[in-house]
């Protein structure tokens, strides 16, 4: 198992590698003054703009600028925005937590439904149940969810009232950052001061359903068609064959042999999931003005606030590569023939 | 496999007939656009602002599915919509497909060293999910039409190249393949004429399934201000532009979307028709 984890962390080096070469090289493609990229200042006198160039090593060799571009982050400087003047990593660090609870939330949400659904079509297979299920599962994977997120918004916030439009929480609470979930913030508050902050938890779950769906709407159908297909291959096998003619209850056989071993495949879509979900993120956060890393992304390109459009992708590719380097020592774990490969 | 024996196997699955039935409507009216499409696509009826599609209150037979906020007509935007997302996704799938086969091809036959270059490039490419690199791309070449397919193929070319390659190492332990070198062909008529032509299946079904992948991923970059740019009517960009009408208008946001939802829809349902047909193995699996 540990040289199967070392194999995998070998592997890891050079992927992330490549993705820094291709951060680095992303802000030197595009087009005009680098200082003008990379400062955001227009129209420097020449004498400053000499400073700035050197200032930055942009008068060096690429090979030279891309080593230090390495070195100052392997000291963990991932550079000033230019709006804010914060360093990019105490942004990052700022917003994830609002990324991160919404993803948790969707990717729970589509596993949940997600599993059951496919399991309950793979039992009922060839049913008008299962037809359902996988017309709705193909529906869901064709959704533009940029357009899933507008429809919710106009049924359940415009049409029935029942969710807020956007943002994370009333700014009628008064939710100090603590966790910086706000589900969890939100509870502690309410602890704190029941009184002003009754409510509080209510309000923020109330926020957070409508993206969370959207955002998980494709997870959830990726995830019912592998689980169904998953479970009609292991329904074949002959120790599921062998369970049912021992006499075992068809829960048994179902729960017990086949969703197990059905499980193994659904993983490793799961794993993939991550960075479609970081993907669904730049879009859903869009719509509901939800203040996490996607929106951050997205807001940066639009001001030319290059230094965290560069390491904030170079973040997010970092954390989809680490995941799919946990799901894979997990997928090791759950079936050890994969090890020895 | 003959044509008519294809058609049969993808027949039987009745929703992916459906849905070529509804794309070859798509299709016909994106061609026909300047025909069949009552106004003008960019025209503005300064009279009918937001006017209300004909089967509701204050609706006109004039305008069928009403008018957006600058009172362009709905439906004609629609069918012009159709021309660019459809020639968006058929040539980002043909600017993908080339490279992709002959990456992948040349990962397959080559040596171990370059194959493991070409590989560890698609990882890091995999490794940015699509929409992010996709953004990050359209960042460097500027917001446009041409970036934009650009863009779309060079994320969906992983996938292409890793696909190409499985199947002709697949196809690389087969007698036909040694009997073909052992006859004295070449690498490149190897490559080619030999090995590709028996790794079109899953190919085409993975062309068909990326073409409504590019689909969704210019309208999403439209719908970010990054893909089309307005006036043209793509379906992304209208939705972008009805945003702000949500509350007053609910069909210049419902309308578009649903065109979208559709289309890759009945893409997907070919997808899965061909791959029913063309590939048994894995029917029986899924």
């Amino acid at each position: 198992m540990l040289s199967y984890i070392l194999r995998r962390l070998l592997v890891l080096i050079p992927t992330i590698l490549g993705v820094t070469l291709l951060t680095f090289s992303l802000i030197r493609l595009i087009p005009g003054d680098p200082v003008e990229v990379m400062v955001g200042e227009r129209t420097l006198n020449p004498e400053l703009h000499a400073a700035a160039l050197k200032r930055l090593g942009l008068d060096q060799p690429l090979y030279v600028q891309y080593g230090r571009y390495l070195g100052q982050l392997l000291k963990g400087d991932l550079g000033v925005s230019l709006k804010s003047q914060a360093s990019v990593w105490s942004e990052f660090k700022a917003l994830f937590p609002a990324t991160l609870e919404l993803a948790a939330l969707a990717l729970m949400i589509a596993l949940l439904l997600g599993m059951v659904a496919g399991v309950m079509a793979a039992v009922k297979r060839g049913t008008w149940l299962d037809h359902t299920v996988m017309t709705a599962a193909l529906t869901g994977y064709s959704m533009p969810i940029f357009w899933w997120g507008l429809v919710l918004i106009l049924i359940f916030s415009v049409g029935l009232g029942w969710t807020p439009v956007s943002g994370r929480i009333d700014l009628l609470y008064d939710v100090p950052p603590q966790t910086g979930f706000m589900l969890w913030d939100a509870w502690l508050a309410q602890r704190a001061d029941p009184e002003l902050n009754s409510g509080a938890v209510w309000d923020a779950a109330r926020h957070l359903i409508l993206p969370s769906i959207v955002l998980g709407t494709i997870p959830l159908a990726v995830i019912a068609r592998m689980t169904r297909s998953s479970m009609l291959e292991v329904l074949r096998e002959d120790y599921v064959r062998t369970a049912r003619a021992k006499g075992l209850s068809p829960a048994r056989v179902i729960f017990v042999h086949t969703l197990r071993n059905a499980l193994i495949p659904v993983l490793t879509v799961v794993g993939l999931q991550v960075g479609t979900l970081m993907g669904g993120a730049v879009l859903t956060e869009t719509i509901f003005s939800w203040p996490g890393i996607g929106k951050w992304l997205i807001d940066a390109i639009g001001r030319r606030d290059y230094p965290v459009v560069q390491n904030g992708i170079l973040l997010v590719a970092t954390l989809v590569i680490l995941t799919n380097f946990v799901v894979d020592i997990l997928y090791g774990v759950a079936n050890p023939r994969i090890r020895v490969q | 496999m003959n044509f008519g024996e294809l058609w049969r196997a993808f027949a039987q699955n009745k929703g992916a007939v459906v849905g070529l039935f509804f794309m070859t409507i798509v299709g016909l009216l994106a061609i026909f656009a300047p025909w069949v499409a009552p106004h003008s696509p960019i025209e503005q009826y300064r009279s009918n602002f937001l006017q209300a599609p004909v089967w509701s209150d204050g609706g006109s037979w004039q305008f069928l599915l009403g008018t957006d906020e600058l009172g362009r007509d709905l439906l004609s935007r629609l069918i012009h919509g159709a021309r660019l997302s459809l020639l968006v996704g058929l040539v980002s799938v043909v600017l993908a497909l080339i490279p992709g086969v002959t990456l992948g091809l040349t990962s397959a036959f080559a040596d171990k060293w370059v194959d493991a270059l070409i590989m560890r490039a698609m990882d890091i490419m995999m490794a940015l999910p699509s929409l992010l690199l996709a953004v990050a791309i359209m960042a460097i070449l500027g917001p446009g039409l041409l970036n934009a397919m650009i863009a779309i193929s060079l994320v969906s070319l992983p996938a292409y190249v890793r696909l190409v390659r499985a199947s002709a190492m697949a196809e690389l332990q087969r007698d036909y393949v040694t009997a073909a070198r052992l006859s004295g062909a070449r690498t490149l008529r190897l490559m080619f004429v030999t090995v590709l032509p028996n790794c079109t299946a899953p190919l085409i079904v993975h062309a068909t399934m990326s073409f409504s992948a590019a689909i969704l991923e210019i309208a999403a970059l439209g719908f970010l201000g990054l893909g089309v740019q307005p006036p043209l009517p793509e379906w992304g960009t209208m939705l972008a532009s009805a945003r702000d009408y949500i509350e007053s208008a609910w069909w210049v946001v419902t309308l578009p979307g649903l065109t979208i939802l559709l289309s890759v829809l009945a893409i997907n349902l070919v997808g899965d028709g061909l791959r029913d047909a063309l590939d048994p193995k894995l029917k029986s699996a899924s």
